[in-house]
């Protein structure tokens, strides 16, 4: 598919409003624009999560079937449904014409914990569906406890007094990527180009197509829901969510910032960071954040052929 | 043998071989047309799916057999599999079950047709591969089905009466069809197995994928509700689904003597035609305790035997007018509810109570706990104990089987374990049924 700039725009709005999403949701976001680019022969299959409530008795934002499953166990779901169409297909009785795309959606704490090993097992047989992990660092739907998506040095009800998380975010990139998906990519709502872009090359692919969103979450975060979009572009331009893109083994960064900006301009306009600048600017903290991203863009461009410029 | 009437054509006669209870669960889901066994191995049921997967492979079967990795992925395959029309099927056994409870309790909530064998095996702690009832029963109040077996005939004939029994509109709830792990499941039976053209006249390809998930239509399937009113709706449908089930078995019962000769009652009643006691037991031990009764009544002891096939729904109306006019029952159960009991006691004292006095009286007995063996001495003392509570009025405590003899055993093991028991092994431990194993 074309991969040029500006090539894909979303087609009309498929998905209704007036859910029951935060005001600023991040996940909402990227699923409605997902959404629309695959169009309307989707099955979502839901685990435990904030979009779970996207589609309660007897409402549906969506022109598509829709099944939640758990919390552990969505990846399998979709397993039971792909299986049953080609099935049923293959024995000629449902119509072989429209190509269903099953599309996993769940949130970081059942990507990262729970439900890592259904999904490694989807992946492990090779299963031709999507998977969209919409990604607000915390268990949002029970008031934002940390997860293992969780940042280092963020507040949550978990950690909610001390100096935040003490883990680094999990790597669930790498994670996916050693299973060898057909197509594995990072995308932001806040950049929706580059998210059409590549929806439309996973289209291309038979297999897993694994998408891992950053989610900004307005309750969560502590941000105005009207910054959504600014605080996605933060987190690209300081380098905080790399978008890159793995396809046939090799990872490729879709948007490099240049120059990258200091990632305290991302950490100030969160409320979960906060205390790394007041009462007492904790430096240490702050650079060993900053450490951790300039050394992950580094590590990167040494492994290019031609380093590109920084 | 040959099925239905007089000049029956030949693609109506059945074929009779030797089968393990195992081999006859699989052949139910291969007569039966099944599209798609997600499955997950697990001792004793293993051989089902293998047995399955080589007839995929062989052409045998058109369809697919996955391998998960846990039996809760298994469970929400099955869901969704039978969500999207396939005729599913799968197996499992013990921890397997326990594992998967979760999506047992969703998948029936979704109303979505699908059989399960479990081979039933005892819990962990401690470990044991042998039978017990324990596992199947702990997925008594998730709103599955239940068919209990005590034959490898049994078995193959209740695979092919749960699909319809599953898929009826009127139902439209999975069911598991239990048999016991080892006893049965590898133990070899002559078993009569149905000529497919007959299967397929009584169990056709299902037909109701127009309401399923099909991708471009706005249905929900397992969503969340807002109101406990809501929510007990849903639930309320369930349960008059699953209380309408008995009569819709007893149709698809008729059609099944009609195919194969043979009748499959919600409960199964040996020598109970003039009896005055009766056993009450679940799955193979039934056929221990048939060759007790034969013994006591050749010793002029009018007992017979009360075997439900069918746990969930529960034919509560049925063994109230069974064993009420008894003056003793004695249920021997399978399973144990630590501080409560025998858990087949105790809804055989529901079923009773609701049916006027007199009541017979009803004594409870713990055996077969992990494959643990019920002597045909034991029942008889089990009959004799209640023949002396319903003339007394005295009914003992619950007992649990445990014999002199096992006593001495498990105090050899533990003098090698340097270990000391807890509790010392003698009334109220001890049944007091010591003695020859028979």
């Amino acid at each position: 598919m074309s991969a040029g700039r500006g090539a894909v725009t979303p087609r009309p709005h498929l998905m209704a409003s007036g859910t029951s999403m935060c005001p600023g949701c991040g996940g909402l976001q990227v699923v409605k624009q997902i959404y629309e680019h695959l169009g309307r022969d989707v099955v979502f299959v839901n685990a435990a999560g904030c979009l779970t409530l996207l589609a309660p008795y007897p409402t549906t934002p969506f022109q598509s079937s829709w099944i939640y499953t758990s919390m552990a166990s969505a990846p399998a779901g979709a397993q039971g449904l792909v299986d049953a169409i080609e099935v049923l297909r293959s024995k000629g009785r449902i119509s072989g014409r429209r190509r269903i795309h099953v599309v996993v959606l769940t949130g970081d704490g059942a990507a990262n914990g729970i439900g890592l090993s259904s999904t490694s097992g989807a992946l492990d047989r090779r299963l031709d569906f999507y998977y969209l992990c919409y990604d607000n660092e915390g268990y949002g739907n029970t008031g934002h406890q940390t997860s293992p998506a969780t940042p280092e040095g963020a507040r949550t009800s978990t950690d909610a007094l001390g100096p935040g998380c003490s883990q680094p975010k999990k790597d669930l990139f790498s994670i996916w990527a050693a299973h060898e998906p057909s197509y594995l990519a990072t995308v932001i709502g806040a950049e929706p180009q580059d998210l059409a872009r590549k929806v439309e090359r996973a289209r291309g692919c038979q297999g897993p197509k694994m998408f891992i969103a950053l989610a900004p979450c307005p309750t969560g975060w502590g941000f105005d829901p009207k910054d959504a979009g600014r605080i996605g572009h933060l987190a690209v331009s300081t380098g905080v969510w790399a978008l890159r893109e793995r396809v046939d083994g090799k990872t490729v960064h879709t948007k490099i910032p240049r120059p990258r900006r200091l990632v305290e301009d991302y950490l100030r306009a969160q409320k979960r960071f906060q205390h790394l600048f007041s009462p007492v600017r904790r430096d240490d903290v702050i650079q060993r954040i900053q450490a951790r991203i300039t050394d992950a863009w580094e590590d990167w461009f040494r492994g290019q052929p031609t380093r590109p410029r920084a | 043998m040959i099925a239905g009437s007089e000049g029956s054509q030949r693609s109506q006669r059945s074929e009779r071989r030797l089968l393990t209870g195992n081999q006859a669960a699989a052949w139910g889901a291969r007569l039966g047309g099944v599209d798609y066994v997600p499955a997950f191995p697990i001792t004793p049921q293993t051989e089902i799916i293998e047995a399955l997967a080589a007839w995929f492979d062989d052409g045998s079967l058109m369809g697919r057999l996955t391998m998960f990795e846990s039996e809760h992925s298994m469970m929400t395959a099955a869901g969704t599999a039978a969500a999207a029309g396939a005729r599913t099927f799968t197996a499992t056994s013990s921890q397997g079950l326990l594992y998967s409870l979760e999506m047992m309790y969703a998948v029936a909530g979704w109303r979505v047709p699908f059989v399960m064998v479990n081979v039933s095996r005892g819990l962990a702690s401690p470990i044991t591969l042998e039978s017990d009832h324990n596992d199947v029963l702990a997925a008594r109040d998730t709103g599955f089905l239940q068919i209990h077996c005590a034959t490898a005939q049994e078995v193959l004939d209740a695979v092919l009466i749960a699909f319809r029994w599953s898929e009826d509109r009127r139902v439209r709830l999975p069911v598991i069809v239990n048999q016991d792990g080892f006893s049965l499941s590898f133990t070899r039976e002559p078993v009569d197995i149905p000529n497919e053209d007959a299967v397929r006249a009584f169990l056709p390809t299902r037909g109701d994928l127009d309401e399923t998930l099909s991708g471009p239509s706005p249905q929900s399937l397992g969503v969340a509700v807002l109101d406990g009113s809501t929510y007990s709706y849903f639930r309320y449908q369930m349960e008059r689904a699953a209380q309408g089930a008995l009569p819709v078995l007893l149709d698809i019962e008729k059609e099944f003597e009609s195919m194969t000769g043979r009748r499959f009652l919600p409960i199964d009643e040996y020598r109970m035609h003039d009896a005055e006691m009766a056993i009450v037991v679940v799955g193979s031990l039934g056929t221990q305790a048939m060759v007790a009764v034969d013994e006591m009544r050749a010793e002029g002891v009018r007992v017979g035997l009360v075997r439900p096939r069918v746990l969930r729904p529960f034919p509560r109306n049925a063994l109230a007018l069974t064993l009420g006019r008894m003056r003793g029952v004695a249920v021997v159960d399978q399973d144990l509810s630590p501080g409560f009991g025998g858990i087949l006691h105790g809804e055989i004292a529901a079923a009773l109570y609701a049916r006027p006095e007199p009541r017979p009286s009803l004594t409870s007995y713990i055996g077969g706990l992990g494959g643990r063996f019920v002597s045909v001495t034991e029942f008889k003392r089990i009959v004799d104990e209640t023949v002396v509570a319903s003339i007394t009025g005295h009914v003992p405590p619950p007992r649990l089987l445990f014999t002199d003899e096992e006593a001495r055993s498990i105090r050899m093991l533990q003098q090698i374990a340097d270990d000391a028991p807890q509790y010392e092994l003698g009334a109220p431990f001890a049944s007091g049924l010591e003695g020859d194993r028979a």
